[in-house]
C-alpha cells in the first residue's frame, strides 16, 4: 500500500506490455511477456490480492509461458514473404 | 517432437527438482481453505512438475511414469469427484455441494464436515486440473510439423 512502490512497479507493467507487443522476434516478445506476469504478480501481491497473486504467478507465468514456447517451436525464425 | 536432453546437469536437476515441486504442491492444495492458493493453483503447480520432466526426459520416458491413458482416467476422474461430492450432498436430502449433510456418513461434526467436503472438492479440481495441463502441452507438442504441411500442399 506504498503509493511511490505502487507507481515503480506500474511503470514496468507498462514498459513490458508495450514491449511485449512491439518486439519482432516471436520467443522474445513471450519471455518479455513472462516478465510482464511476474511484474503483475508483484503488483497484485502489494495490493493485498495474495490469492490473484498466486495465480498470476503459476497459470500465466509459469504454464503460460511454456505453452507459447511449445507453440513457437512450431514456427520458422524468419517470414516467408 | 520432445525429446530427452543430452545435457547430464539439466537432467540430474531436474530429477531432483520434481519431488519438491510436487510436495509444494500438495502443501498448496491442502492448505487451500486457509491460506492462499487450493485446488486450482495447486494442480498447475503438479502439472508443471510433469511438464518439466516431459520437456527434459522427452515423452517416451515420461509415457513410462504417467501413460496417456492414465491422463485421461484422471481428466475425468476429478469432475467426477467433484460432482459426486455434489450429489452426496444431494441425496442426504440437502441442496447441491451443502457439505454440512456429510456429517452423518463421516460422522463428524457439521462444522468439522464441511471442512472435509472443500477438501474433497479441491482434491477433485486439482486431478483435472493437473491432467488437462499435461493433455494442453503434449498435444501442443506432438501435434503435427504445419511447415512440413504447406509445402506439400
Amino acid at each position: 500500500m506504498i503509493i511511490l512502490f505502487d507507481l515503480i512497479i506500474l511503470i514496468f507493467v507498462v514498459i513490458c506490455a508495450v514491449t511485449a507487443i512491439t518486439v519482432k522476434d516471436l520467443l522474445s516478445a513471450v519471455m518479455i511477456l513472462g516478465a510482464y506476469s511476474f511484474f503483475m504478480c508483484l503488483l497484485w501481491t502489494e495490493m493485498g490480492a495474495v490469492d490473484v497473486a498466486f495465480t498470476e504467478a503459476s497459470v500465466s507465468a509459469g504454464i503460460g509461458t511454456i505453452l507459447f514456447i511449445a507453440a513457437i517451436i512450431k514456427t520458422t525464425r524468419r517470414s516467408k514473404d | 517432437m520432445i525429446r530427452k536432453t543430452d545435457d547430464i546437469i539439466i537432467r540430474t536437476v531436474a530429477r531432483i527438482l520434481v519431488p519438491f515441486i510436487q510436495i509444494y504442491a500438495l502443501y498448496v492444495i491442502m492448505h487451500g481453505h486457509y491460506s492462499p492458493g487450493g485446488g486450482f493453483q495447486g494442480g498447475v503447480i503438479l502439472g508443471a512438475s510433469i511438464v518439466l520432466l516431459l520437456i527434459t526426459h522427452g515423452l517416451v520416458e515420461t509415457k513410462k511414469k504417467i501413460p496417456e491413458k492414465a491422463i485421461a482416467l484422471f481428466s475425468s476422474m476429478g469432475v467426477f469427484i467433484y460432482a459426486g461430492i455434489g450429489v452426496l450432498c444431494l441425496l442426504l436430502f440437502g441442496n447441491f455441494l451443502d457439505y454440512g449433510k456429510l456429517s452423518v456418513i463421516l460422522n463428524i461434526p457439521p462444522a468439522a464436515a464441511r471442512a472435509m467436503g472443500i477438501l474433497g472438492v479441491e482434491i477433485g479440481v486439482s486431478i483435472t486440473v493437473m491432467a488437462v495441463m499435461i493433455s494442453i502441452f503434449t498435444s501442443i507438442s506432438t501435434a503435427e510439423d504445419h511447415s512440413k504441411y504447406d509445402k506439400e500442399h
